[in-house]
């Protein structure tokens, strides 16, 4: 268990590093002149020489690589053109509000398609199976802003169910004390059940654009694993001794099929670390995705830089949380066997 | 449960394709009796192919001819702005009384396009890697998969974004990017098929015909690998178009006043908070209609889509 926890870490360790190596290459390497873009469009020779120099941009490239490196791995990510603030800090102020949106949409998302594919794989062939089908197809080519859009439209502007997009909480309400970040999780902690419920409110829309679209690929993977879960021969025998229908769903099939689906969860949260730009712009949300907007906008490439650092990291360690639990419930990965799933 | 076990068509593919252990036969499975499904017709036993090809080719022919019988997506006509939808403008007119229909219209050219070269320029270039990672083995595959890898680490919309942001806001530059991002999955697709592809025994008799590794590599093993990246290539077009369309939204790449759907989605979006809602509601809906239409395909053949 150990050794397959040390090599998993080094391996990511390695990913992080083949990350920062990548934007580097990309953000500074890539045509485009950096001290042009962030010096902006008025600006004279001077200007730009001065910025070029400021920021080292005259310095041979392995000097600036080994410059960036050293700063990314000391929690040193620059300035933002746009705010003139500490990129990492202001990264790390946002991104409470972007987790809380995350985890409440894969909630909604892994409530949606865990029952609906456990229910398509025990109804295979019927009608609800099709159903199940299309609605996966339906939330794997659905246009994230499309929906946000819809929901804006009829469940706030028609019918005022929902506050509108502006932020976390109405204008003029006070955020609760932050403890985690969480501001449900924060109100409820400090007994203020009203904030919490308001919270909720204007959680709801965004979450349920992004769950709905998230629900998709976890109602294919439960379905396809149970599936290969309930066509094994421990389901056959089971049936053939009498073990009722209800055990073997749950017991010999979903238990098994858990598996694949913890690893469904991990790419479905890698999807959102992407498309949370586009729900956080659209519902204008506080976290690090619209902080992203901002910063295309003005072609603020230090803080793009370090919200795709920022992501790319998320993304490794979720993977690496992924694979050590996985590795932890089957010792068939740990000990280097090979799976199929 | 038991009574579920569905007859003849037991392994749809795609979607409900089982992924496990294919290679070991089952003594007491009875034989899946072929004869039942083939007799049904086609559109019986892959509704959504066809209903997928439907609708793509309605696309392709908007595309195709539509712009000839719509009028210029660029004329304003600022006494009639923010006109509703009516038979003479069918998706209404927007805040500098543009034409909506026009406008997506022209854009279905530019989005299905886009969406279909960024497919074929990522399976092309992604096999093409993958054949060789896969067939010659050893460091080569070692350094590519390492780099693949890293890449996948990115979220793929991320990984375009920061890519077009850093090359700038061109079309040419956006397919480009969007390529990049979505080439990993080819690369893994075929280097996967070329593994137990290159140990059948037509390999063995190719060499012994006295073929070079390089021929045998394309000329026998890619061909018989392509299969599953035809059919990944489908659902690609699809996700590319709405990436495409994603990145607009948010004023990257494409740009206004360009007539493309995401533009237009971008640009009619506030109008929702006052009311208007055909300036973006129709153009997203023929993202979402034409993304649907290539998924259709993609999961009726067998795709493994996540």
């Amino acid at each position: 268990m150990w050794r397959y926890l040390g090599k998993r870490l080094l391996i990511s360790v390695a990913t992080v590093v083949g990350i920062v190596v990548i934007v580097f290459f990309i953000v500074r390497v890539l045509p485009g002149d950096a001290a042009i873009a962030r010096a902006g469009p008025y600006a004279n020779e001077e200007k730009v020489a001065e910025i070029r120099d400021k920021y080292g941009f005259d310095d041979p490239i392995l000097v600036q690589f080994y410059n960036h490196v050293t700063g990314v791995f000391t929690g040193d990510f620059g300035t933002s053109i746009r705010t003139d603030g500490d990129v990492f800090d202001e990264l790390m102020d946002r991104l409470p509000a972007s987790l809380e949106l995350a985890f409440y949409s894969v909630l909604l998302a892994m409530l949606i398609g865990i029952p609906l594919g456990i229910l398509a794989a025990a109804r295979r062939g019927t009608w609800i199976d099709g159903s199940a089908r299309v609605f996966a197809i339906f939330g794997s080519s659905m246009a994230l802003f499309w929906l946000g859009l819809l929901l804006i439209y009829f469940l706030f502007f028609r019918l005022r169910w929902f506050p509108g997009p502006i932020d976390r909480l109405a204008i003029g309400t006070e955020a609760p004390q932050t403890i985690t970040g969480f501001y449900t999780v924060d109100a409820a902690l400090r007994g203020d059940f009203g904030l919490m419920f308001e919270a909720f409110r204007y959680l709801a829309l965004p979450v349920i654009t992004l769950g709905f679209v998230l629900a998709a690929p976890i109602l294919k993977m439960v379905r396809a694993s149970m599936i290969d879960a309930l066509d094994s021969h421990h389901v056959r025998t089971a049936k053939a001794i009498g073990v009722s229908g209800r055990s073997i769903l749950f017991r010999d099939g979903f238990r098994n099929a858990l598996l694949p689906v913890i690893t469904a969860i991990g790419i479905v949260f890698g999807y959102m670390l992407g498309g949370n730009i586009i729900v956080e712009f659209l519902f204008a949300w506080p976290g690090i995705g619209r902080y992203a907007y901002s910063a295309i906008q003005v072609n603020d490439l230090e803080a793009l830089q370090g919200f795709v650092i920022v992501v790319g990291v998320l993304y490794v360690l979720l993977n690496v949380v992924i694979d050590v639990s996985y590795a932890w419930v089957d010792p068939r990965i740990r000990l280097g066997k090979k799976v199929s799933t | 449960m038991s009574t579920a076990d569905p007859a003849p068509d037991a392994k749809p593919s795609g979607f409900g394709r089982g992924s496990g252990d294919d290679g070991k036969s089952d003594p007491f499975e009875a034989p899946e009796i072929a004869g039942e499904t083939t007799r049904l017709p086609l559109w019986r036993r892959k509704p959504l192919l066809i209903a997928g090809f439907v609708i793509l080719t309605a696309f392709v022919l908007l595309a195709v001819f539509g712009p000839l019988f719509v009028s210029d997506p660029r004329v304003t006509d600022t006494a009639n702005t923010y006109e509703a939808p009516s038979p003479d403008h069918w998706f209404g007119t927007d805040k500098f009384g543009r034409d909506v229909f026009a406008r997506a219209v022209h854009a279905a050219r530019l989005d299905i396009t886009i969406g279909i070269v960024i497919a074929m320029a990522a399976m092309v270039v992604g096999s093409t890697i993958g054949v060789v990672s896969g067939y010659f083995g050893g460091w080569v595959d070692e350094g590519l998969m390492r780099i693949t890898d890293v890449v996948l680490a990115f979220p793929g919309f991320v990984l375009a974004l920061i890519l077009v942001a850093a090359i700038g806001n061109t079309i040419p530059n956006v397919i480009i990017a969007v390529t990049i991002a979505y080439i990993p999955y080819f690369i893994r697709l075929t280097r996967a098929q070329v593994l137990s592809e290159r140990e059948l025994e037509y390999v063995d008799g190719a060499k012994l015909a006295g073929n070079g590794r390089w021929r045998i590599a394309f000329r026998h093993v890619l061909p018989n690998s392509m299969g599953p990246s035809v059919v990944q290539a489908a659902l690609v077009a699809g996700w590319a178009i709405l990436t495409v369309a994603g990145l607009a939204f948010l004023g990257v790449g494409i740009r206004p006043p360009t007539a493309e759907w995401g533009v237009m989605v971008a640009e009619g979006a506030p109008d929702i908070m006052t009311g208007q809602w055909w300036t973006a509601l129709f153009a997203g809906g023929m993202i979402v209609l034409a993304a649907m239409a290539f998924q259709f395909i993609g999961d009726d053949l067998g795709a493994e889509g996540v």
